[in-house]
C-alpha cells in the first residue's frame, strides 16, 4: 500500500464524522450502562428499530428520516420507560440484575432481531434524502454529506443531553442517582422514577441514532450486532457515564477504525474497537474521563 | 449417587437412546438427535460458568466455532479422527476462554458479559480474513460414507456427542458436589464476602471459564463433520449463543438438571418447528420463552417443581406461605 498524504487526510475525516455519530449511539449506554448501571445489551437493536422506523416513514410519507426519529423520540421514551418498569419490578427490586438481568435484555435483542428479520426480511433498506448523495470537496479533502449532517446533529445531541444533565434538576437527580440512591430519597426524590426517566432518555437517544444509521449505510436487521462490541468499548473507555469522555472515545474509534479500514481494509475494522476495550479493561478501567 | 455409577447409569442412558434410534431406523433421528446433544453439552458448559459462578457468557458461538474451526484447520493439515479432533477444539477454545478470563474477570461481572460478545465479534474478523479455513467463502470438508463399525458416518457422530454429553453432565455434577462447585457458589451469591473468607475467586474464576470454554469448543469440533460446509456466518450464529443461555435458565442453573431440561426441551421443540414451521419463528419462540420464564420464574423449571413439592406439606400444617424470594424478609418478632 503506497502511503499518501490525501488518503491519511480524508481518513481522519472521516474517522471524525464517524466517530461523533459513534458518540450517539453510545449516549444512550453511557446513560443506561454508565450512570444506572443497567447492562442494557439490546441497545444496538433498539437503535436499528429506529432506522426501521425512520425507514418506513420516509418510504411512505417522504418525511426527513431525522425529523422523523425526533418525532418518534417521545415513543421511545415510553418504551424505555415501560422497559425499565419491568426491569425493576422482576429483577431489581429482587436483586437478580446480574444474571437474569443480563438474560433479559439478551432476550430482547433477540426479539426485536428476529421480528424485524420476520417483518423485514433481510435485505438491506436505505432511505433518500437531499443530503445523501453530495459530497463536498475542499481541497483534496472529501466530505460526504450523508456523514456530516449526522455528525452535526449528533453533536447538538450530545451538547443538549450534557446540558440536561448538569443543568437542570432531573439531569442533577440522574447523575445523583448513580452515587447514592438512599441520599436522593432524603432529598425527597424518588429514586426509581428518575431511573425510569433516565432509562426513557436514553433509549429516546436511540431513535436519533438509528436514522443517523440508515443515512449512513443501508441497514439489515443483524447490523446492530457489530455495534455490541464497539459501543460497549467507546463507554468503558470513556469512562464510563462521562458524556464529554464517550465523544472522545467515539472519535478516538473513529479515527483509527477509518486508519485501519484504509490501510488494512475494511474486514479488519471491527477488531479495533474489540483492542480498544481490552486496552482500557487491561490499562485503565476508569476510562479516559472517568472519575 | 457415587459418581462412577452415575456416569455408568447415564452411559446406559446414552446407550439406550442410541438403540432406539437404531431402531426407528430413520437417518433423520440421529440429524436431529445429534443437534439436541449438542446443545447439552452447549448449555451444560454455559452452565458451569454461568448458573454455578454467576458469570453470564454471551460469546457461546465464540467459543463453538473455535473448535469447528480448528477442525477445520486440522482437518486440512491431516485428517486425524475426531477424538483427537475433540481434544484439539477442547484445548485451544480453553485457552482462548483462560485468556479471556483472565483479562476480564477482574473487573465487575457485566464487564466480562460485554467483552464476551465482542470477543465473538472479533474471532469472526479473524476467521473471515483467514484464508486457510475458508474464510468468508466457508470450508468444505468431505465425511466419509460410512465407518468400520457404526455402517453410517452420522451414527458415528451421534455416538461422539452422546458420549461429550455424557461426559459433560457427569462433569458438571461432579463439580457440583466438590469443593470446586461450593467455592463457585460462594462467588455467585457474594463475590466479596468469598474474597473476604479466603476464598481464592479469581483462581476458580479461571477454573470455570476454560472448563467451560473447553467443553464448548469440544462440542463444536465435530460440528463440520456434521454439516459438511462451514461458514463463519453459520458457526459463529447467534442462535448458538442464545440457545446456550436461554436452555439453563429456562431449565434452571443451580444443578446440572437444569440444562439438561432445558436442552432437550428447547432443542426437541426447536427441531420440530424448523420441520413444521420455519427456523426464523423458532428462534423468536427461543427468544420470548427466555424473557419470559426469567421474569416469571427466575429459577426455572426445576424452580418451579420445587416450589411446587414445597408447598404441599405446607397447605397441609396450616397455610405458612413465606415467599422465598422476597428480599427485604426482616425477621420479625417470635409469633
Amino acid at each position: 500500500m503506497i502511503f499518501s498524504f490525501d488518503l491519511l487526510i480524508n481518513a481522519l475525516v472521516s474517522g471524525i464524522l464517524i466517530g461523533a455519530f459513534y458518540a450517539a449511539v453510545t449516549a444512550g449506554v453511557s446513560l443506561s450502562f454508565g450512570i444506572l448501571d443497567i447492562v442494557n445489551i439490546a441497545h444496538p437493536a433498539f437503535i436499528i428499530l429506529g432506522s426501521y422506523i425512520a425507514y418506513i416513514v420516509s418510504v411512505s410519507l417522504g418525511l426527513d428520516p431525522i425529523v422523523t426519529s425526533i418525532l418518534v423520540a417521545p415513543a421511545f421514551y415510553a418504551l424505555g420507560a415501560g422497559i425499565y418498569q419491568v426491569y425493576y419490578v422482576s429483577f431489581e427490586k429482587r436483586g437478580q440484575e446480574s444474571l437474569r438481568g443480563l438474560a433479559f435484555f439478551f432476550g430482547l435483542l433477540f426479539i426485536t432481531e428476529v421480528t424485524l428479520v420476520l417483518y423485514f426480511g433481510v435485505d438491506y433498506r436505505y432511505v433518500e434524502a437531499p443530503y445523501i448523495g453530495p459530497t463536498w470537496h475542499i481541497g483534496d479533502v472529501d466530505i460526504p454529506m450523508r456523514l456530516f449532517v449526522p455528525c452535526l446533529v449528533s453533536l447538538a445531541l450530545i451538547a443538549t443531553l450534557q446540558l440536561v444533565l448538569t443543568r437542570t434538576f432531573v439531569g442533577r437527580a440522574i447523575m445523583a442517582v448513580a452515587q447514592d440512591q438512599f441520599a436522593l430519597r432524603l432529598m425527597a426524590v424518588d429514586p426509581i422514577r428518575i431511573k425510569r426517566i433516565a432509562f426513557g432518555i436514553s433509549i429516546a437517544t436511540a431513535s436519533l441514532a438509528g436514522a443517523f444509521l440508515i443515512i449512513i449505510q443501508p441497514v439489515e436487521p443483524s447490523v446492530g450486532r457489530q455495534y455490541i462490541g464497539r459501543v460497549f468499548a467507546i463507554c468503558v473507555l470513556g469512562g464510563m457515564g462521562s458524556l464529554p469522555g464517550t465523544l472522545l472515545a467515539a472519535l478516538l474509534v473513529g479515527v483509527f477504525e477509518s486508519l485501519t479500514s484504509t490501510f488494512y481494509g475494511p474486514s479488519w475494522a471491527p477488531a479495533v474497537s474489540f483492542g480498544f476495550l481490552l486496552l482500557a479493561l487491561a490499562v485503565r478501567p476508569a476510562g479516559l474521563l472517568g472519575r | 449417587m457415587r459418581s462412577p455409577l452415575f456416569f455408568l447409569i447415564c452411559l446406559i442412558v446414552g446407550g439406550a437412546v442410541f438403540a432406539a434410534a437404531v431402531a426407528l431406523g430413520n437417518d433423520y433421528y440421529f440429524f436431529a438427535g445429534y443437534v439436541v446433544l449438542q446443545y447439552v453439552v452447549l448449555s451444560t458448559a454455559w452452565n458451569i460458568l454461568g448458573g454455578y459462578c454467576g458469570y453470564v457468557n454471551f460469546g457461546s458461538a465464540a467459543f463453538f466455532a473455535l473448535g469447528a474451526y480448528s477442525t477445520v484447520a486440522l482437518h486440512r493439515l491431516y485428517p486425524l479422527p475426531i477424538p483427537a479432533m475433540l481434544i484439539a477444539g477442547g484445548v485451544v477454545s480453553g485457552v482462548v476462554g483462560f485468556g479471556m478470563g483472565y483479562l476480564t474477570l477482574r473487573l465487575r461481572g457485566a464487564f466480562f458479559a460485554i467483552a464476551t460478545l465482542a470477543l465473538a465479534v472479533v474471532l469472526e474478523t479473524l476467521i473471515v480474513n483467514w484464508e486457510y479455513v475458508g474464510g468468508s467463502r466457508g470450508a468444505y470438508i468431505v465425511r466419509p460414507e460410512t465407518i468400520a463399525p457404526f455402517g453410517d458416518y452420522i451414527k458415528y457422530l451421534f455416538l461422539i456427542m452422546m458420549l461429550l454429553a455424557v461426559a459433560a453432565i457427569t462433569a458438571a455434577r461432579v463439580i457440583e458436589r466438590s469443593r470446586l462447585g461450593y467455592g463457585f457458589a460462594t462467588i455467585r451469591d457474594d463475590e466479596l464476602a468469598a474474597e473476604a473468607s479466603g476464598v481464592p475467586t479469581l483462581r476458580l474464576k479461571l477454573i470455570a471459564t476454560t472448563m467451560s470454554g473447553a467443553l464448548m469448543g469440544m462440542a463444536g469440533a465435530p460440528f463440520p463433520y456434521y454439516i459438511g460446509y462451514l461458514q463463519p456466518s453459520s458457526a459463529f450464529g447467534l442462535d448458538y449463543a442464545v440457545n446456550s443461555i436461554a436452555m439453563p435458565l429456562i431449565g434452571g442453573t443451580t444443578s446440572w438438571v437444569g440444562p439438561l431440561i432445558g436442552a432437550i426441551l428447547l432443542g426437541s421443540l426447536q427441531q420440530l418447528a424448523t420441520v413444521t414451521i420455519s427456523s426464523a419463528v423458532n428462534l423468536l419462540i427461543v427468544g420470548l420463552l427466555l424473557v419470559g420464564f426469567v421474569i416469571v420464574a427466575p429459577n426455572g423449571i426445576i424452580g418451579l417443581v420445587h416450589k411446587y413439592l414445597q408447598r404441599k406439606p405446607d397447605d397441609f400444617v396450616g397455610r405458612r406461605h413465606v415467599d422465598a424470594e422476597a428480599p427485604d424478609r426482616v425477621p420479625g418478632p417470635a409469633p
